[in-house]
């Protein structure tokens, strides 16, 4: 059965800044990720997967590789006659604050309005895990909630950009809510998703626009908790935040963890991803690979431990590759040396190069550089 | 009203490849899965888009399910087009009655309404049952140019094989005088390649009066293209260089799997500028465990490798456990190998599970014998239980209780 009478909005700027390397010259969706994918495919097949059938992409710049990706949507069945995929460049041109979530939504106001959905849920693409908000949503009704906002049970993580805390009571309402508090420990910290009625979401938002209120976070959520019956839903699954180059390196790694991968690709809800056709990654003679995650397409002569390698990626003969995050069409020459880099996209490196970074420190080669 | 066509092109995937025994007891040929991610037809649907041709119809009538499933719209190829794309031909039942296609000819003569509604100057026949990359626009321009009525494609094989190929011998300007088929002593090397350019006029008056002959067998190389020899007409051979392989034995299949791994062979499925397409699985990236040794071989997308692969083709999501090896072998999409298990020199088909300690196939110095050698297979969703044997040549087509 298609359809659940929920629009899903994902923002594909926001949280940029904290991988700066990265989204140069890309948005946060289009950052290449765990061997084949692009950030926005997570929050994506996740919509799709739980039955939303239309879904509205915010973007704001540098956003060309993100249109390229995402296309019309077929790869995420999202190329309908009804509903499908809405993308949602900057309307008035520059008079939004493309950091501030309530003037953007205020500026998608006709799409929302012009929507029938009886919901809207809302995710970044900064978050990577494999969520059903079919159950987000089964909760939300349950608790007959008016916001149920999405929460993981952890450490914050490190370099959040205002991250949010709740306290919950035995039901799971929220009680009191927290921004970029000093906590050591476990807590239960925001994940920037958020669903409720897309009614209650254009007053709220029209509400702040009038009152030149424009923090979503401090106005509407930690604004309005008593007010309103904000609920808490805890996932579980595993989940990766991208908010510095380090954790966006370590959650790369973490996918060769086999639960992590049985929790994050599982059969029952697929992540989709546009495809490109390569064939099956050839080992050659002489190749010796330890613990690696490898796309297709690749050509691997020399040696590979702990790494991810994207589709299309070459490793000469003799090349030692360890620690390393490599994305696609990446050549890594005859006899090279590398250990900690992250290589972004058709990144040379000639032969007999050496480049060494530090786990806490990687080397970052920017896309299409020749060493 | 159609887009006129110039060429439409008629693909034959109707066959059952019984030599392919228990890989084709539920699939039609050209759905049987080679090089790790591809089925045979996508070779001929991926040339013709990349030749441009833009209409194609599949004529089906072995266990279509599969085929029909995989072509679906034509979008992998980007065969899903305004101006036609691919079509699924099965045979229909007409005013006069039902009939299944009698013969490849006959396939045709019954789908003339669709080749018609083109209005095609040409029609290209071909057939889902070799593995080839090849620009059919060169030959239709090599067709034009001789002003031919039929063209057939033609490449050179080694003169003591020459005797398992229809021959065609030819004059000095490539004009056919004469059909060999398997001759005993051959006079020419120029094998046929079961690729046909004809003139549609032309072919359209043949395949009529074929069907009205009661005595033809309604086949191409039988029938139609020995009477338009005999008529006289403008036939050419069009000689074709590159790789060519017929798989339609468990050998041949093998070994053209066995092609890609090798740097000497031609085939190069990785070039940019004649891409073959297909439908991909959505599935996450291989991974290779620290227990794993992986050498010349190919591994697609979803596998889980922990044991030792050499010189195996791996189509996706296949696991291979601990201290399994597999050598020397094909592993269709799904394939469970378990511990200790081994696999040498055999096929194993999709979501066959290889438990523990089993052993399939063996190498060909292993066997005294030689006639008792020969690829093991191992057809899908079999099971193959913990310690049970699978001897080299054996084909399996029941699950296999394990020794205890």
């Amino acid at each position: 059965m298609r359809g659940n009478n929920v629009i899903g909005l994902i923002f594909t700027n926001l949280h940029a800044e904290l991988i700066s390397e990265l989204t140069e010259k890309r948005t946060m969706g289009s950052v290449p990720f765990g061997g084949r994918y692009r950030l926005i495919d997570f929050p994506l097949s996740n919509m799709v997967n739980s039955g939303i059938s239309k879904v509205g992409v915010i973007t704001k710049n540098n956003y060309q590789s993100l249109m390229d990706h995402v296309g019309s949507g077929k790869a995420w069945n999202l190329s309908r006659r009804r509903d499908g995929l809405f993308f949602l460049p900057p309307f008035k041109n520059g008079e939004e604050d493309y950091r501030n979530r309530i003037s953007i939504l205020n500026s998608i106001k006709n799409f929302l309005s012009n929507s029938r959905e009886e919901y809207v849920l809302i995710a970044d693409c900064d978050t990577v895990c494999n969520i059903d908000y079919q159950d987000v949503l089964g909760s939300h009704i349950e608790n007959g909630a008016d916001v149920t906002v999405v929460y993981k049970r952890g450490q914050i993580p490190e370099n959040q950009d205002e991250p949010m805390v709740f306290s919950l009571d035995s039901t799971g309402r929220v009680k009191d809510v927290l921004i970029d508090p000093i906590i050591e420990g476990s807590c239960s910290y925001y994940l920037n998703m958020i669903l409720m009625k897309r009614e209650l979401l254009i007053s709220l938002v029209s509400e702040c626009v009038s009152k030149n209120k424009n923090n979503f976070k401090r106005d509407i959520i930690q604004g309005k908790f008593n007010e309103l019956k904000i609920y808490g839903y805890e996932f579980e699954g595993f989940l990766a935040v991208m908010d510095s180059m380090s954790s966006y390196f370590n959650a790369n790694m973490q996918l060769m963890n086999l639960d992590v991968r049985n929790n994050l690709f599982n059969a029952a809800r697929p992540i989709y991803t546009k495809v490109r056709d390569d064939m099956p990654t050839k080992y050659g003679l002489g190749s010796n690979v330890k613990n690696a995650l490898i796309g297709n397409g690749c050509v691997i002569e020399g040696e590979v431990e702990n790494c991810v390698l994207f589709k299309g990626v070459h490793v000469g003969k003799g090349a030692k590759v360890s620690n390393c995050v490599i994305m696609q069409d990446t050549v890594i020459g005859a006899g090279s040396n590398l250990s900690y880099v992250i290589a972004d996209k058709d990144v040379v490196i000639k032969d007999n190069r050496s480049l060494m970074g530090f786990l806490t420190y990687p080397v970052y080669i920017s896309k299409a550089s020749v060493v | 009203m159609y887009p006129k066509q110039e060429v439409v092109a008629m693909l034959l995937a109707g066959g059952q490849g019984s030599r392919l025994g228990v890989l084709t007891q539920k699939i039609a040929k050209p759905a049987v899965p080679y090089g790790g991610k591809y089925r045979i037809i996508d070779f001929p649907l991926s040339n013709c888009i990349n030749s441009g041709i833009e209409a194609v119809g599949v004529l089906t009538q072995y266990q279509p399910l599969v085929l029909n499933e995989y072509i679906g719209n034509g979008q992998p190829w980007d065969l899903d087009s305004m101006n036609g794309g691919v079509q699924v031909l099965s045979p229909y039942e007409q005013s006069g009655g039902a009939n299944w296609y009698s013969g490849t000819a006959n396939a045709i003569y019954q789908n003339m309404n669709y080749i018609e509604r083109y209005d095609p100057k040409y029609v290209v026949i071909l057939s889902g049952d070799h593995i080839y990359k090849m620009d059919y626009s060169k030959m239709i321009a090599f067709h034009k140019e001789n002003n031919a009525d039929c063209t057939i494609a033609v490449i050179d094989v080694p003169l003591a094989e020459a005797s398992r190929f229809g021959i065609l011998n030819t004059n000095p300007d490539n004009s056919i005088y004469e059909f060999d088929e398997k001759p005993k002593v051959p006079k020419s090397t120029k094998a046929s390649m079961g690729i046909y350019v004809f003139s549609w006029d032309r072919l359209r008056k043949y395949l009529t009066e074929d069907a009205e002959n009661p005595n033809s067998s309604n086949d191409f190389g039988k029938d139609i293209l020995p009477k338009m020899l005999e008529d006289g007409q403008r036939m050419f051979a069009y000689e074709f260089s590159g790789y060519w392989k017929d798989v339609g034995t468990i050998d041949s299949l093998w070994e053209s799997n066995m092609d890609l791994l090798d740097p000497n062979v031609t085939l190069d499925l990785s070039d940019e500028s004649w891409k073959i397409y297909s439908r991909n699985p959505v599935v996450a990236p291989h991974y290779v465990s620290q227990t794993a040794v992986v050498q010349n071989s190919l591994i697609a997308d979803g596998c889980i490798i922990h044991g030792n692969i050499d010189f195996s083709v791996l189509f996706s999501n296949v696991t291979v456990a601990p201290g399994a090896v597999v050598n020397d072998s094909i592993l269709m999409p799904g394939v469970v190998v378990e511990e200790g298990a081994v696999i040498q020199y055999a096929i194993v088909s999709e979501n066959a599970v290889i438990k523990k300690g089993a052993v399939v196939g063996a190498r060909p110095e292993d066997i005294e014998n030689k006639d008792d050698w020969g690829v093991a297979v191992v057809g899908d969703n079999r099971v193959i239980g913990e310690g049970a044997v699978v001897a080299p040549k054996e084909m399996v087509f029941e699950d296999k209780e394990g020794v205890n």
